[in-house]
């Protein structure tokens, strides 16, 4: 049986009390986008500036349980600062760890397809403190919650993506 | 206490758990706490029994076969919906109970067939701001197809409806739906006197009834509405079966729902005649084993007697209600009516500022079962300024000791958070 030690590990309670990049990014000029959990009734707003091919601010807003909250705060410190590419990896090889593991637990269906199967192949030790979310695949129904913020923040890539090409063309 | 006031008011907890093979089995190394009874009812082994019985001795096809066991299932069948009407009060039960899908299939069935032929651009529903998604969202489909305009009731900081309006609401109003007991705050709603100003105003009556029929004794007569829904899988019956009940000089006037086999007298290449009442709403293969199962459950309720069923809930509620604030004060707030005599024995609460999903997370590990969401009632979670509530719900089968668990392990649930 998953304990609640699994779900719930230190790191993960410290971002829940202590979010953070909390707030709104004035915007424009940031890319603003939300994410809904109509499961539960989340919702997440997620602000970035991109520019020079980077992700140079993010500010996260919006409520929702621990686990969504804290994978939030753990994605936007993982990724301010960071290349845009480098980000769009650690979006695929996170949401890969919440169906590498899924896959391997016996009997229960994997509720997250897997992007890419290069994404099986990322080593999650790369994932640094991100890495204490991987508990989670041990309960299903809370998966949707650590993914939320990273559903919201890969179609805020594409949303500014598609509007700088708009600009260029 | 737990226990002191189990067999008060005819129902004695301790004997009729032991109905409930479910109950009986261990969550997590904890003895199985069931609080989700709002979203749906355990069974109790004499409907699972009738209708396993049904299935082992007695299944056919039911009104095609002249065997007997064909006979026989149809029989079986046509008794358990005049058990149903009976056990609402419906005056023609074997003309007015329509079997459906649950609830939901049947309010649908009320904004197609009733809505459809007597709805016209510019008119308008009245709602309230306490529906479940079942009783707005059809509503909404057809306003957008008919272009009607919803209104809504609103509703006050104890969850009770604010009817001062409901003349000046009425207005031009065809049709009232209104939800007998919110499955969120518990509101027993004056669904008579609703009714009978939305009569004098020339509207029908739609009542939700999914939460209140299992809880509470009900008679659709003193209710005054036109048409009311349920779920049997609420009141201890099976999943796949609701019911539909409506007036029979309302329901003779419609036309047909959905289109097949059964809801027909005849068929010819230029068209069809539809069947009489009640199989005219009934397209298709019914759910037989599911409707034996339903009649099972209004067997058990009437055994035990609703009057009673009710009682013991008010009791339970009361000390579910008292307890909660005498251990945790402020830290816990009760959304809904304060006096357990206006609602039924629903519990959604707020704790501190845990998230509910949390809450249920961790109340899991001590075996005990709560709902955590937006209890498909976002319009209401809006006017309550959250986006979701943890909710605890008795039935029959609950007690103090249920509670007294609850309690128990949500202060665990504190000290986990800090």
């Amino acid at each position: 049986m998953a304990g609640l030690e699994d779900l719930y590990r230190e790191i993960i309670l410290d971002h829940y009390r202590s979010p953070r990049n909390r707030g709104e990014l004035p915007s424009p000029p940031a890319q603003r986008v939300e994410g809904f959990n109509p499961l539960c009734g989340d919702e997440i707003v997620v602000t970035l500036e991109v520019s020079n091919g980077a992700v140079t601010d993010i500010k996260i807003g919006g409520t929702g349980c621990s686990i969504s909250q804290s994978s939030a705060s753990l994605m936007s410190a993982a990724v301010k600062g960071k290349p845009v590419a480098e980000v769009r990896d650690l979006i695929r090889t996170f949401k890969g760890m919440m169906s590498i593991h899924e896959s391997t637990l016996p009997g229960q269906d994997t509720p997250e397809e897997a992007e890419t199967t290069e994404a099986q192949l990322l080593d999650v030790n790369s994932l640094g403190e991100l890495a204490a979310l991987q508990g989670v695949v041990k309960f299903p129904v809370r998966i949707k919650c650590a993914t939320l913020s990273w559903n919201t923040l890969a179609q805020g890539l594409d949303e500014a993506e598609s509007e700088s090409e708009t600009a260029s063309a | 206490m737990a226990g002191l006031t189990n067999v008060a008011h005819g129902v004695d907890v301790e004997v009729l758990k032991k109905d409930f093979p479910l109950l009986a089995q261990e969550v997590n190394g904890h003895p199985i706490t069931y609080l989700d009874s709002a979203a749906s009812s355990q069974r109790p082994r004499q409907v699972l029994d009738a209708m396993r019985d049904y299935e082992e001795t007695t299944h056919a096809n039911v009104h095609r076969g002249v065997y007997g066991i064909a006979e026989e299932a149809t029989r079986r069948f046509e008794a358990a919906r005049v058990a149903v009407g009976r056990f609402i009060g419906a005056p023609t039960p074997a003309r007015e109970i329509l079997f459906a899908k649950n609830a939901t299939e049947g309010l649908n069935l009320v904004a197609h067939t009733w809505g459809r032929t007597h709805l016209r651009s510019g008119d308008a529903i009245l709602l309230t701001e306490m529906e479940h998604h079942a009783n707005i969202v059809p509503w909404q489909m057809l306003a957008e197809e008919r272009n009607l305009t919803i209104r809504w009731i609103p509703i006050d900081d104890d969850g009770a409806l604010i009817l001062d309006d409901l003349d000046r609401l009425l207005d031009g109003v065809k049709l009232v739906g209104v939800t007998c007991m919110s499955n969120v705050l518990g509101t027993l709603n004056p669904v008579a006197e609703i009714a009978r100003a939305a009569h004098d105003a020339g509207a029908v009556v739609v009542a939700d009834a999914a939460q209140s029929v299992p809880h509470l004794p009900t008679d659709v007569a003193t209710l005054g509405c036109d048409f009311l829904a349920f779920s049997a899988h609420k009141m201890l019956g099976p999943t796949g079966i609701g019911v539909l009940w409506g007036r029979d000089e309302l329901l003779t006037t419609l036309p047909p729902f959905l289109g097949g086999g059964e809801m027909i007298l005849d068929v010819r290449k230029e068209g069809f005649t539809p069947n009489d009442l009640p199989w005219r709403f009934e397209a298709g293969t019914p759910p037989i084993t599911e409707a034996i199962g339903l009649g099972a459950a209004v067997e058990y309720l009437s055994a035990i007697g609703m009057d009673s069923v009710r009682a013991h809930e008010i009791s339970l509620t009361s000390y579910a209600m008292r307890t909660l604030t005498e251990r945790f004060g402020d830290d816990i707030h009760v959304f809904g009516p304060k006096d357990p005599a206006h609602r039924g024995g629903v519990i959604s609460f707020a704790f501190r500022d845990i998230h509910p999903h949390d809450i249920s997370q961790i109340l899991d590990q001590y075996g005990v079962c709560v709902r955590a969401g937006h209890h498909c009632a976002k319009p209401l979670m809006r006017r309550l300024g959250v986006n979701a509530t943890a909710r605890a719900s008795f039935a029959l089968y609950n007690d103090e000791s249920d509670v007294d668990t609850l309690v128990d392990a949500l202060a665990e649930t504190g000290a986990f958070f800090g």
